[in-house]
C-alpha cells in the first residue's frame, strides 16, 4: 500500500476510527492529515483522471456530491418506508458509507461491471441507477428494476453494468471475477469491481477467486468495505491477522483508504482501475467506513454491540458528506449555496421517486412464472 | 435403442463411437461454431480430465478456452456464472458429481436465480458437466448420484444422457440454451459405444425417448439405469413379458407426456434411478406418472433406487447398493401376473 492513499479530511484528526478496538494491526488510516495540506488538500496526489479529486472541476465534484446525497436521502426514505410499514420485508442501509461507492464508481465507465451486496443501494445509485425504479423495486412493484422479483437485496441494473446485489455474503465474488474473465476473453478493457463487506472475509469463495484472478491477471478490483461489524459482531472478533495480509498472500496489489473521504477513495480507485485496465491484474482496496443504521432497518437496539457514543462520533466527526462539503467549500471549488441547491434537488427527486414507487402497480399474479427460465 | 429420436437436426450417417468421444465431439463442434464457448475446470487441458473425455481439445482451442483451474470448485463455478452473465458461454467441468456439494451456492443461489431475480434482465447460459454412478470401487465420496438435488431447483435444467448419441445431442442443446444446464454423465458409460450421427445433432432438453418398445410393463429409467432396464427387458422376454423402456433424458424440463403415455399403454410402471430412493428423482417421476395415468394403472407405480446408505468401498457391499437387471426382472415378474 502506498501512504499517499491515506486520508486527509478537513476535520480535526481523531485518534482512530471509533469502534476500533485494537489499533495498530490494520488501521493505518486514521483520518489524520498526516502530511501537509497542499492547495489540492492532499498528500502525494497525482494521476490526472484518476478520480474526482485529481482536479478541481466543479461539475465533477458536484456530480459526486449529488450521488452521495442521493444515496443518503434514498436511505432515509427507505428507512421511513419500512418504519411506516409501507415496505415489505426489510432492508440494509448504506448511509455512512456513501464515499466508498461513489468514489469507486466515479473511476468506472458505464460499461464496467460491479457486483454488490445485501447493503447495495449505494452501489446501485453510484453506478447510475434511477431512484424511482429502485423505490418501485423495493416496494415490489412491476415497474421496479427487476419487476419486483428481486427487492432490496437483489437489485440488478445491467444497463449500467450492475450485475446485481447479492444476499449471500461474499456470494458475488465469483461473479465479479467471472465478469473480469469475460472482459479479458472478449478483448475489451472493461473492469469489474466486487464490493463486499468485511464480513465476507470469512467466506472461502473470496480466496478461491482471488487466487484465480491473480493467476490469470484479471481486471478485477475487490473492494472491502470495513464498516466494523459482521452483522452484530465486531470484525476483530471474527478476523484473524491483518486483513491486507490475505490478498497479499496471493501477490495481489493492495491499498487502504479512509472510506469517509470521497476524494481519497476516488483517487485510489482511479489508480487501481487504471492498473486493471492496463492489464496489470487485480487489486484489493480496504476502505474503512461505518454504517449509520443497524445491520438492517429492524436493528434498532444496538447497545449490546456498539455504543451510541461511537455512532454519534462517526456521524458528527466522520460524516462523508459533511467532510466533502467542507473540503469543497474551503477550497472554493463550489459554494455552500451550490451544495444546498444540490441537496434540495435531490430531496425533490427522491420525494417524487417515492411517490412513483408507492403509486406504481404491483405485478400481475401471472408474472410469478415468468423469468424462471430464459 | 431402436426407436428413432425426435431431433431438430439434419443427421449425417451414424458411426460407432464411445460416449466419451461423443461428448468431446459435441464440445469441439460447439467451440468451433461459437467463440464464446469455453471450458474450465480441474485438469481439463493437457490432462483432458482423469476420464480423458476432453483429450485433444486444448491442442485445438488453446489454454484460454480449455482452462485449467485450481482445485476450487465453488470458485471456478462462480467465475463461470459471472462469465455467463457477461456474454460468454462457459462449460464447467466438475470432475465428480459428489463435488456438487461444493458448488451448490453458486448453482442454486446464483446461477439458478439470477434470471428470475433480475426480472429477466440477466441470463446465465452455462453448462456444468458432472458425473454420477457407483460400482467403480471409489467409496462414499466419489460415487454418489446427486442429480435430484439440482433437479429440485427451479431455474436449473438437468440432463442425463444414457447413450453416446444422447451425450452428443444433449450437450450441444445445453450449450445453446440460455439457462444454466447441469449435465450428469454416468462414469461407467464413458467407454460404451453406440451409433452417433456425424455433424449436427441437437436433442432438445425435455424430450424423453422410448429406448425399447413393449406392451406389458414400462421401465422409466435414467442414465446408468437405462442399460439395466434394457438388460432386464431382454431377460423378461424369456418369461413372455414385454417391457418398454422410456428414458426421460432430462429431468428438468421433464417430458411427462411421454412417460404417462407409456404408463397408460402398459398399465404397470417401475421407475429406476441410481439416486438414493428416499426423496429421490424416482419419487418425483413415480408421482408424475401416478397423477397422469392413475385410471390406467393395474398396479401401484414402483421405484428402484440406490439403497439409502453411503456407498461402501468393499465390492461385496457396494454391489448390493445399486439396482441390477436381476432385481428389476424379479420385480417385473412379481408385478405382471402370468397370462
Amino acid at each position: 500500500m502506498t501512504t499517499s492513499w491515506t486520508v486527509t479530511p478537513p476535520e480535526p484528526p481523531s485518534a482512530a476510527p471509533a469502534g476500533s478496538r485494537s489499533m495498530g494491526k490494520e488501521h493505518r488510516v486514521t483520518g489524520r492529515p498526516t502530511a501537509s495540506k497542499s492547495s489540492a488538500g492532499r498528500t502525494g496526489r497525482k494521476a490526472p483522471g484518476a478520480g474526482v479529486s485529481a482536479d478541481s472541476d466543479p461539475p465533477r465534484h458536484l456530480h459526486s456530491y449529488r450521488q452521495m446525497m442521493r444515496i443518503r436521502v434514498f436511505e432515509e426514505h427507505a428507512n421511513d418506508l419500512y418504519l411506516s410499514a409501507k415496505m415489505p420485508g426489510l432492508t440494509h442501509m448504506y448511509a455512512g458509507e456513501e464515499a466508498v461507492a461513489v468514489g469507486v464508481c466515479d473511476a468506472l465507465t458505464r460499461e464496467d461491471y460491479i457486483t454488490s451486496t445485501h447493503r447495495g443501494h449505494g452501489h446501485c445509485i453510484a453506478k447510475g441507477a434511477r431512484l424511482d425504479l429502485m423505490f418501485a423495486e423495493l416496494l415490489g412493484k412491476a415497474s421496479g428494476y427487476n419487476r419486483g422479483k428481486g427487492g432490496s437485496m437483489h437489485i440488478a441494473d445491467q444497463e449500467n453494468g450492475n450485475l446485481g446485489a447479492n444476499a449471500i455474503v461474499g456470494g458475488s465474488a465469483g461473479i465479479a471475477t467471472g465478469a473480469a474473465l469475460s472482459a479479458r476473453m472478449q478483448g475489451t478493457d472493461r473492469v469489474a469491481v466486487c464490493f463486499f463487506g468485511e464480513g465476507a472475509l470469512g467466506q472461502g469463495l473470496l480466496y478461491e477467486v482471488m487466487n484465480m484472478a491473480q493467476l490469470w491477471k484479471l481486471p478485477v478490483l475487490y473492494v472491502c468495505e470495513n464498516n466494523l461489524y459482521n452483522e452484530y459482531t465486531h470484525f476483530e472478533e471474527t478476523t484473524a491477522g491483518a486483513i491486507l495480509d490475505r490478498p497479499r498472500a496471493f501477490g495481489i496489489h493492495t491499498a487502504e483508504v479512509d472510506g469517509q473521504d470521497v476524494t481519497a477513495v476516488s483517487a485510489v480507485a482511479g489508480e487501481l482501475v487504471a492498473r486493471a485496465r492496463r492489464g496489470d491484474g487485480p487489486s484489493f482496496l480496504l476502505a474503512h467506513t461505518y454504517r449509520y443504521y443497524g445491520h438492517h432497518v429492524g436493528d434498532i437496539q444496538r447497545d449490546y454491540y456498539r455504543s451510541k457514543d461511537e455512532e454519534s462520533h462517526w456521524r458528527s466527526e466522520r460524516d462523508p458528506l459533511t467532510l466533502y462539503a467542507a473540503w469543497l467549500t474551503e477550497r472554493g471549488i463550489v459554494t455552500a449555496a451550490e451544495l444546498e441547491a444540490v441537496e434540495a434537488e435531490v430531496r425533490a427527486e427522491a420525494e417524487a421517486a417515492v411517490t412513483f414507487g408507492l403509486e406504481a402497480p404491483y405485478p400481475d399474479e401471472s408474472e410469478v412464472t415468468l423469468h424462471v427460465y430464459a | 435403442m431402436s426407436t428413432p429420436s425426435r431431433t431438430l437436426s439434419k443427421e449425417g450417417p451414424a458411426r460407432t463411437i464411445t460416449f466419451s468421444q461423443a461428448v468431446n465431439e459435441a464440445l469441439a463442434e460447439e467451440m468451433r461454431r461459437d467463440p464464446r464457448v469455453f471450458i474450465l475446470g480441474e485438469d481439463v487441458a493437457e490432462a483432458g480430465t482423469p476420464f480423458k473425455v476432453l483429450s485433444g481439445l486444448v491442442e485445438e482451442f488453446g489454454p484460454e478456452r480449455v482452462r485449467d483451474t485450481p482445485i476450487s470448485e465453488a470458485g471456478f463455478t462462480g467465475v463461470a456464472v459471472g462469465a455467463a452473465m457477461t456474454g460468454m458461454r462457459p462449460v464447467v467441468d466438475l470432475m465428480f458429481g459428489d463435488f456438487l456439494t461444493l458448488v451448490m451456492d453458486q448453482l442454486v443461489n446464483q446461477a439458478a436465480k439470477t434470471h428470475y431475480m433480475s426480472g429477466g434482465k440477466l441470463k446465465v447460459p452455462m453448462v456444468l458437466r458432472t458425473t454420477l454412478g457407483a460400482t467403480r470401487r471409489s467409496a462414499a465420496q466419489h460415487s454418489q448420484s446427486l442429480h435430484a438435488w439440482v433437479s429440485h431447483i427451479p431455474g436449473l435444467k438437468v440432463a442425463l444422457p444414457a447413450t453416446p448419441r444422447d451425450a452428443k445431442g444433449l450437450m450441444k442443446a445445453a450449450i445453446r440454451d440460455d439457462n444454466p444446464v447441469v449435465i450428469v454423465e454416468d462414469k461407467l458409460s464413458f467407454q460404451d459405444k453406440g451409433p452417433v450421427p456425424e455433424g449436427e445433432l441437437i436433442i432438445p432438453l425435455g424430450q424423453a425417448e422410448v429406448k425399447r418398445a413393449g406392451t406389458d410393463i414400462t421401465f422409466v429409467a435414467t442414465s446408468s439405469m437405462v442399460l439395466v432396464a434394457l438388460q432386464a427387458a431382454e431377460q423378461l422376454e424369456a418369461h413372455g413379458i414385454s417391457a418398454e423402456v422410456v428414458d426421460p433424458r432430462s429431468l428438468a424440463p421433464l417430458d411427462a407426456d411421454t412417460l404417462i403415455a407409456s404408463a397408460r399403454k402398459t398399465g404397470r410402471v417401475v421407475v429406476v434411478d441410481e439416486g438414493h430412493q428416499s426423496y429421490g428423482a424416482s419419487a418425483e417421476l413415480a408421482a408424475v406418472i401416478a397423477d397422469g395415468a392413475f385410471y390406467y394403472l393395474d398396479a401401484p407405480v414402483r421405484r428402484m433406487g440406490a439403497m439409502d446408505v453411503p456407498v461402501p468401498f468393499s465390492p461385496v457391499l457396494e454391489d448390493v447398493t445399486v439396482p441390477t437387471p436381476k432385481q428389476l426382472t424379479a420385480l417385473a415378474r412379481e408385478m405382471c401376473p402370468p397370462a
